[in-house]
């Protein structure tokens, strides 16, 4: 009769499959997970669908920072208000993730567990300094988004770990909400290489503060402090990122495959940056 | 696994292994060939199918995520005899080639209408962006649906 697929109503009701069927194939929208095990042919023992749980649903004003649930589906985010108004560069980059029907299943919290180098929504997420909320039967604890994500697919989530949520500061004030990837499709593309930035202007047009992160070019997503303290004070021109460009390609490790070739993916890095003054 | 839920409008009560790819109840199972399993993997919408109203891949659902919802593919589309006007733009506008993604790409169409009754060319671009046609080229697929949407501005009908 198949494997079992059990669809939790509540997380306490979660705690009980997961306790009697830890070895589960836990999913959200299943359009990471339920791929991978078609890939490798593997039929995992019972599966636990996370999509019927209200409390990982939970949109939250704290105040001074936003809390957004791990279920809520990347459609969701697009139209959710509080996100709109605080942290209006998540939707940038999720109005570019996958296509419709991708966009109406998979979730922010599927997102993060993936852990992909070229997860859409990890640059926002780092740029935003989101802290990751992990619940298990026996409590809860947060980590910084940078100790979270550990690899390509790794984890800092612990057997019996739940991803609960992320918390980040409002951004709203930030001037420059910003969001860039290139692949070879315009929908249901894995970029080659992404760049989410947050950049405040002081009134005098110099750059106040400025945080940028980019992905699909290292194991994780990659931000450099020496390009923040070198960009500090200097006007947002041609000229100033110009002289970033160094710095960026120091950080960056991108691979070489089917899809791009390590000169392609480095070129890409620069460019995407030079192009946050075309756009502003 | 024993799982309720409407198809189509019409309330559906199956025994089915809770594990079933969703497309395969629908396309072997009920015999609605419409719903095609082409890559199985996510990435064609040749599966798509509307879930509560909006468009789902229905590769990537196990049947037990069935339970409690409604289920709309091409067949429920249009219940008389009459073809929905996406349909009718799709003929008129010569959108349908070798048909395998036509109903993928007409339910994908009925989603962005419903999310945005007024799209403009670019628009519509990006809602169907996630439905591969090997025929085509899109233009007329895109004219369609231009089209469906300008006549029911004037016929003030709504998705």
């Amino acid at each position: 009769m198949g494997t079992e697929v059990f669809l939790p109503q509540s997380l306490p009701e979660f705690w009980d499959v997961h306790g009697s069927h830890p070895d589960a194939a836990i999913y959200h929208g299943g359009t990471d997970v339920l791929v991978r095990l078609k890939e490798t042919g593997r039929t995992p023992p019972a599966y636990i669908c996370l999509e019927r749980i209200p409390e990982l649903q939970a949109v939250q004003d704290c105040g001074e920072t936003l809390f957004v649930g791990a279920g809520l589906t990347h459609a969701q985010i697009l139209i959710e208000p509080n996100i709109a108004t605080h942290w209006p560069l998540l939707p940038r980059a999720v109005a570019v993730l996958g296509s419709p029907p991708i966009r109406h299943t998979g979730t922010l919290g599927g997102n993060l567990g993936t852990a992909s180098p070229a997860g859409d929504t990890l640059p926002p997420l780092y740029c935003l300094q989101a802290e990751v909320h992990v619940v298990s039967a026996s409590g809860r604890r947060s980590l910084d988004i940078r100790d979270f994500i550990l690899g390509p697919g790794h984890t800092a989530l612990q057997p019996g770990e739940l991803i609960l949520g992320v918390q980040a500061p409002k951004a709203g004030d930030w001037g420059i909400p910003h969001f860039e990837k290139v692949g070879s499709r315009q929908a249901m593309t894995c970029s080659l290489a992404s760049l989410a930035a947050l950049i405040k202007i002081a009134p005098g047009g110099c750059i106040q503060d400025i945080r940028l992160a980019w992905g699909s070019l290292g194991p994780t997503v990659i931000c450099s402090k020496a390009i923040h303290r070198k960009a500090l004070g200097k006007p947002l021109n041609i000229q100033t990122l110009n002289s970033l460009a160094d710095l960026i390609q120091e950080k960056i490790s991108p691979i070489d495959d089917q899809r791009a070739s390590i000169h392609y993916r480095r070129q890409l890095a620069q460019n995407l940056m030079l192009r946050l003054v075309s756009d502003y | 696994m024993h799982i309720e839920f409407t198809l189509n409008e019409q309330q559906m009560s199956l025994d089915v292994p809770a594990d079933r790819p969703v497309v395969r109840v629908l396309r072997e199972d009920k015999g609605l060939t419409s719903v095609k399993e082409c890559c199985g993997l996510g990435e064609c919408g040749g599966c798509t199918i509307l879930v509560d109203g909006q468009s789902r891949l229905s590769c990537l659902m196990l049947a037990a995520q069935l339970q409690g919802r409604r289920i709309m593919t091409l067949e429920g589309l249009s219940t008389s005899e009459k073809l929905h006007p996406l349909q009718e733009a799709f003929v008129r506008h010569g959108a349908v080639q070798c048909g395998y993604c036509t109903p993928g790409m007409v339910l994908a169409a009925c989603d962005l209408l419903q999310r945005n009754p007024h799209p403009d060319r670019q628009e519509i671009k990006a809602g169907l962006a996630g439905n591969i046609c090997r025929c085509t080229g899109y233009q007329k697929i895109v004219d369609a649906v231009d089209a469906a949407c300008t006549t029911d501005k004037d016929s003030g009908r709504g998705y």
